[in-house]
């Protein structure tokens, strides 16, 4: 029997079940039984709504950039304006997109399932991390409409200028300070749900390795978190009062800020990337058919990197006349950071040896991953390397880099994630073909977009310049071209899954042949995910379990 | 390609070569195995899967063999940069103003330009204080930039071996006209260098090693 009771529960699954959809967790119905609704299902699915919308706005951002770029002499916008828009598009993209990101949509809909449990440790807290969310995204957008116009510093908000401009920056960065605090909050929720809430037999090494990556990650937020949200408070308070704490004009030092800053933001590139690699490593067995290769290795490489990650900020900071000593110190360390990510793609290489592989939308996604995030990953290399980074920091060469892990890393797998759980989140399938031309485009237009800037970068092209030196003209019109393909891919990837959701054919509830407890459960799930919480008896990917299920 | 304008970019370009060559290598390995992968366990094949959860001795080789890469990596990238950040004997000190948006260039003399004139084979020593905001005064020709922070005083050293002009770049976004910051440097031969100067500047020789 797989997994223990579960399948005896799960047998004769009857028609009458109703998922969570159609079960309202309140008394409400409509519109309020979403608003005020506790299931962690239905908050990944609010959370889903303004993530994507970000990520689209975000992209057209992006799109918009590259226009100007087509051509050099600034043609299109002000430099005020592309300034604002490069400004506009980090913040979405980093604070409303890619750090909530897989946590709070996939995060809160399978990890309570994944561990055999109904919901996560704090529901109502759930909900109130969601409204936070919205809050810090209201803010956002309010501040781009008032008087003083959206905020142009850049999405590293470094002082002096961010004391110095005239535009609405105060505002700006106490979004991000509440959004962070909704980042806290479902930090908080999934350290506790993966301690408290376990199903029976489901010791830590049991977990699936996507649990784990996001439990890593949920420290990551809380311990992290609060330097940005005090760094974020003590700016506002030197721009409101001229409290001079960063601003050498009042006494402070804006090397202290740089400092306080990549404190946070350094592992926050981390909580970006951790729980794509859990993806990862949940979608790679299932489509191979076999159990991950080195399952405790790569589960402690995920608490290595949360915590190794808080001792390498030093590596932005490179040309800002840092000693030299600390240099090499954060140089190193930030080469042997890089090991533990290194080992993890060779550990999912690993895992498709003797497999039984095959290459559905989601495992080709992955594979997608792991050619771009390589890329991105090696990069980075160069840019930890002290020559080569004095060199290259501030030029595209670091905008193609921080593309290829963030996007090209945690938002491929982000697409990937969708493609992969979406029949057992909505209980209908898309249509397959239409995805795997989209892994095609995507691949094609991301590189068009993408590999230029390195060659750009090298040769000396730096970065947030709204105009040109002709002699970069060719690599910017490729690149302009690339963001075409790319972001119509994405309009493309939304579409069908609308049109899947509406029109699609019916999951079944488990279209891929995965092991781990959400693929025991209907598609969609009911509101309590399971009549009887489980019994773990299996290791989470153990594929003799599958003969069983398909008896169950 | 025209010769290596400094002696430092050099040693960049190999750190630079060096670690792409490797990279290069590794991404083309972890690529064709996987794709090789894919057909050759191909579900549509039909044999059963194997569950291998672990292989002590091929997971201790790819632990070590790139830790020793990454350090080799560290090392070249390190020595590099030293030799780069040791301050020359007897510079030719020129201190540099940035302001939003324009670097301003000042000799001993008093003399003051917007494009930075230098003697070739001669040490330079850029004295660079900002007005206003942070900027990063960047010559990626020579394949360095130091920023320059706001309130405090920064130095950036090169020695240019080859005449002709190569372009200054504003690598620290500094507001509305950051991407407008170019300038030049032209490095003149020293008779040249006398006569735009207007008297003595006291050329102080390094010796430039052959390759
Ligand atoms: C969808 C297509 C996208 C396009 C066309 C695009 C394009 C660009 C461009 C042109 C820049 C400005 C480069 C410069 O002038 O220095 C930029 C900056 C940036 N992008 Fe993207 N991007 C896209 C997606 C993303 C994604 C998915 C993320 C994050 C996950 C992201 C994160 C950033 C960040 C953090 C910056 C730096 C902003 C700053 O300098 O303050 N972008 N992007
Ligand atoms: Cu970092
Ligand atoms: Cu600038």
């Amino acid at each position: 029997m797989a997994n223990g009771t579960i399948a005896m529960t799960d047998l004769p699954v009857p028609k009458a079940e109703k998922s969570f959809f159609e079960q309202s967790t309140n008394k409400h119905s409509g519109i309020l039984s979403w608003l005020l609704t506790t299931d962690h299902k239905r908050i990944g699915l609010m959370y889903m709504f303004g993530i994507i919308s970000f990520f689209l706005v975000g992209a057209i951002i992006g799109l918009l950039m590259r226009l100007e770029l087509l051509s050099p002499g600034g043609k299109i916008f002000s430099a005020q304006t592309y300034n604002s828009l490069f400004t506009l598009h980090g913040v979405i993209m980093i604070f409303l997109f890619i750090i909530p990101g897989i946590p709070a949509i996939f995060g809160n809909f399978f990890l309570p399932i994944q561990i055999g449990a109904r919901d996560v440790a704090f529901p109502r807290l759930n909900l109130l991390s969601w409204y936070v969310y919205i809050v810090g995204a209201i803010l956002a957008l309010t501040s781009l409409f008032l008087p003083g116009g959206p905020i142009d510093t850049g999405w590293t908000f470094y002082i002096p200028y961010s004391v110095r401009s005239g535009s609405n920056v105060s505002l700006a960065i106490f979004a991000a300070f509440i959004l962070g605090f909704s980042s806290i909050l479902t930090g908080i929720n999934f350290v506790t749900t993966t301690h408290r809430l376990r199903a029976p037999g489901m010791s830590f090494f049991k977990m699936p390795l996507f649990v784990w990556a996001t439990y890593a990650t949920a420290w990551i937020q809380i311990i992290a978190t609060p330097v940005i949200a005090i760094t974020i408070l003590l700016v506002i308070i030197e721009r409101a009062f001229g409290v001079g704490i960063f601003d050498p004009a009042l006494g402070g030092d804006p090397v202290l800020y740089q400092h306080m800053f990549w404190i946070y933001s350094h592992p926050a590139v981390y909580i970006m990337i951790l729980p794509a690699m859990g993806v990862v490593s949940e979608i790679i067995p299932t489509f191979a058919r076999r159990t991950i290769f080195g399952y405790k290795q790569i589960a402690y490489s995920s608490l290595a990197i949360a915590f190794i990650g808080y001792l390498v900020w030093g590596h932005h900071m490179f040309s800002s006349g840092q000693s030299d000593t600390s240099n090499w110190i954060f140089s190193l360390l930030t080469f042997l950071v890089a090991l533990p990510s290194g080992v993890k793609i060779f550990n999912w290489v690993a895992t498709m040896y003797k497999g039984s592989i095959d290459p559905q939308p989601p495992f080709l996604w992955v594979m997608s991953f792991i050619v771009l995030f390589s890329i991105g990953g090696l990069t980075g290399l160069v840019l930890g390397a002290l020559a080569t980074d004095i060199h290259l920091t501030d030029t595209y060469f670091v905008v193609a880099h921080f593309h290829y892990v963030m996007f090209g890393g945690t938002g491929t797998i982000f697409i990937a994630a969708f493609h992969y759980w979406f029949p057992k989140m909505f209980g209908k399938m898309y249509n397959l073909k239409f995805a795997k031309i989209a892994v095609v485009t995507y691949f094609i237009g991301f590189n068009m977009l993408y590999f230029p800037k390195f060659i750009m970068g090298y040769l000396g092209m730096p970065r947030r310049y709204y105009d040109y030196l002709p002699m970069y003209t060719p690599y910017q019109r490729i690149s302009t071209y690339g963001s075409w393909i790319l972001v119509s891919t994405l309009f493309f990837i939304v579409g069908y899954f609308i049109h899947a959701y509406f029109r699609g054919k019916k999951a079944t509830s488990n279209p891929w042949g995965g092991v781990t407890l959400e693929w025991h459960i209907p598609s969609p799930p009911p509101v309590e995910n399971f009549k009887v919480i489980p019994v773990i008896t299996h290791d989470p990917y153990d594929f003799s379990q599958l003969k069983e299920m398909k008896d169950e | 390609m025209s010769p290596a304008p400094t002696a430092h970019v050099e040693s960049v370009d190999f750190v630079m070569l060096y670690i792409v060559a490797i990279s290069v290598i590794l991404l083309i390995g972890i690529t064709v195995t996987m794709i090789y992968f894919v057909f050759k366990f191909n579900r549509k094949k039909g044999h059963q899967p194997v569950d291998i959860h672990g292989n002590l001795l091929l997971e201790v080789v790819w632990i070590v063999i790139p830790t020793l890469l990454v350090l080799s990596m560290f090392y070249f990238g390190y020595t590099s940069y030293r030799e780069y950040r040791i301050k020359p004997d007897n510079p030719l000190v020129v201190d540099v103003t940035a302001r939003m948006w324009q670097f301003t260039f000042k000799y001993g003399n008093g003399k003051m330009t917007d494009t930075l004139y230098v003697p070739v084979n001669t040490a330079i020593d850029l004295e660079m204080k900002s007005m206003d905001v942070n900027h990063c005064l960047y010559i990626p020709a020579f394949r360095i930039k130091e920023d320059i922070i706001y309130g405090q005083t920064h130095h950036l050293y090169f020695t240019p071996k080859e005449v002709g002009d190569y372009d200054i770049a504003c690598a620290e976004y500094c507001g509305l006209n950051h991407a407008k910051m170019y300038t030049k440097v032209k490095v003149i031969n020293d008779d040249q260098f006398t006569k735009w100067y207007g008297g003595n500047w006291q050329p102080v020789k390094t010796e430039i090693p052959k390759e």
